[in-house]
């Protein structure tokens, strides 16, 4: 996904300067998608060429705050107002692979779902300590207060959904497979 | 530091001769104080096999299995039958909680058959059902309590006293995803204040509480899963 409307929504709640808004995102998100400053300043020039954000006051750390113009407020509304779509979805290299893996001869079809499994698992320990981090922080008063914390959860909640999802995938995979390699069904 | 379990080349077969099952083969796994290891792996694999053997439920065939570094294979039954009691908690899916004792008479059981007096037994079990935050449930029977509060009087049961390897299979069985959580986090906190787990399972979500993530395939370890980041910032 582009970083536009993410942006976009976070200026609905003030003038902000490139990195304080890498900032936000990055709290926000659990820091699950890091994001490159420069990639921050590149989205912001693209924004203000098209009329959705304009140059605002600079402080007195020559930092060049950015605000929102009515277009770019209706840019934000529309965002809103649509769903992400799910009906083409992107290329997924873990499918491919691995639709490929049973049709190419000389894989070791259990070895390529096991090395993902593992890959996997590993991601999903990494949500899920970040995740307690969080939960722990806030149950001792030391989160930051407002709801930014419990959207930093959620992202990481949707990381955790996902990488369980695609274990239970590879799970199915490798039983659909032991299956067809015999034909009476038993358990090797 | 002393590992609480060790499995040395644990093979378990069932029969001999061309019939015979290789529930495991040649299992090698160190699970230290502090740690939380998760097995993970297909119906059949040997996850509850490993289990057994850990906690001296059943014996390996060849192999070794060492708990707080006394090999198992070196008791007597009733040196084993001690050594599960002082040493090792379980939590199953089947809760097994006595449905005549109370909720504190069942964390009790354990140390009064290892031959703790029962006023002290009793003080461990409502100290245990205090960590599990059930402590005013102490007096109610398990059909007066939930599913998630039958588990967590469970859980009590295996940590109550000085037990240091607790082994869990799919402790989170029949709980909703939310009290499911909860029981991880009761496991979690435990192995942070410095006990052993060995946590069976098939739920990834779950499995990714722990320090490691082992998979078992036909009876052996294939596969290790470690994440670079660390519980605490």
């Amino acid at each position: 996904m582009s970083v536009k409307h993410a942006l976009l929504a976070l200026l609905c709640e003030g003038p902000r300067y490139g990195y304080e808004l890498k900032a936000a995102f990055e709290a926000r998100t659990g820091d699950a998608w890091p994001l490159n400053v420069g990639q921050v300043y590149t989205t912001l020039a693209r924004l203000e060429r098209d009329g959705h954000v304009e140059r605002d006051s600079e402080d007195v750390d020559g930092h060049v705050h950015y605000r929102l113009t009515d277009a770019g407020r209706r840019e934000t509304r529309a965002w809103w107002d649509s769903e992400v779509t799910r009906e083409a979805p992107p290329r997924d290299e873990l499918a491919i692979k691995l639709a490929l893996a049973l049709t190419v001869p000389g894989v070791d079809v259990r070895d390529v779902l096991q090395r993902q499994r593992t890959a996997t698992v590993r991601a999903l320990q990494t949500h899920t300590r970040r995740r307690a981090r969080l939960t722990s922080a806030q149950r001792d008063g030391t989160a930051p207060a407002g709801a930014g914390t419990t959207a930093a959860v959620l992202v990481l909640e949707s990381l955790i959904f996902a990488a369980e999802a695609e274990v239970r995938w590879l799970d199915h995979c490798e039983a659909r497979l032991l299956r067809t390699a015999d034909p009476n069904g038993a358990r090797p | 530091m002393t590992a609480v379990l060790e499995l040395r080349a644990a093979t378990r077969t069932h029969g001999t001769g061309p019939t015979a099952v290789h529930a495991l083969r040649g299992v090698d796994l160190v699970v230290r104080p502090g740690e939380l290891v998760a097995v993970m792996g297909p119906s059949g694999s040997g996850k509850s096999s490993l289990l057994m053997l850990a906690g001296g439920l059943d014996a390996s065939t060849s192999g070794e299995v060492l708990v707080e570094g006394v090999p198992l294979s070196g008791l007597d039954p009733a040196g084993l039958a001690s050594l599960r009691r002082r040493a090792v908690g379980y939590v199953f899916q089947e809760l097994n909680l006595l449905p005549a004792l109370t909720a504190a008479e069942n964390v009790a059981l354990p140390l009064e058959l290892d031959g703790v007096p029962g006023r002290a037994a009793r003080e461990l079990a409502l100290r245990a059902l205090d960590e599990v935050e059930l402590a005013p449930a102490a007096r109610r029977f398990p059909d007066e309590l939930s599913g998630g509060e039958q588990q967590r009087v469970a859980i009590a049961r295996a940590l109550v006293g000085d037990r240091r390897l607790l082994l869990a299979d799919e402790p989170t069985g029949a709980l909703d995803s939310v009290t499911g959580e909860a029981v991880l986090e009761l496991l979690r906190a435990r192995v942070d204040a410095g006990a052993a787990a060995v946590l069976v399972t098939h739920e990834a979500r779950h499995a990714a509480w722990a320090d490691r993530v082992v998979f078992l395939r036909d009876g052996r370890l294939v596969d290790e899963a470690r994440s670079a980041v660390g519980w605490t910032a």
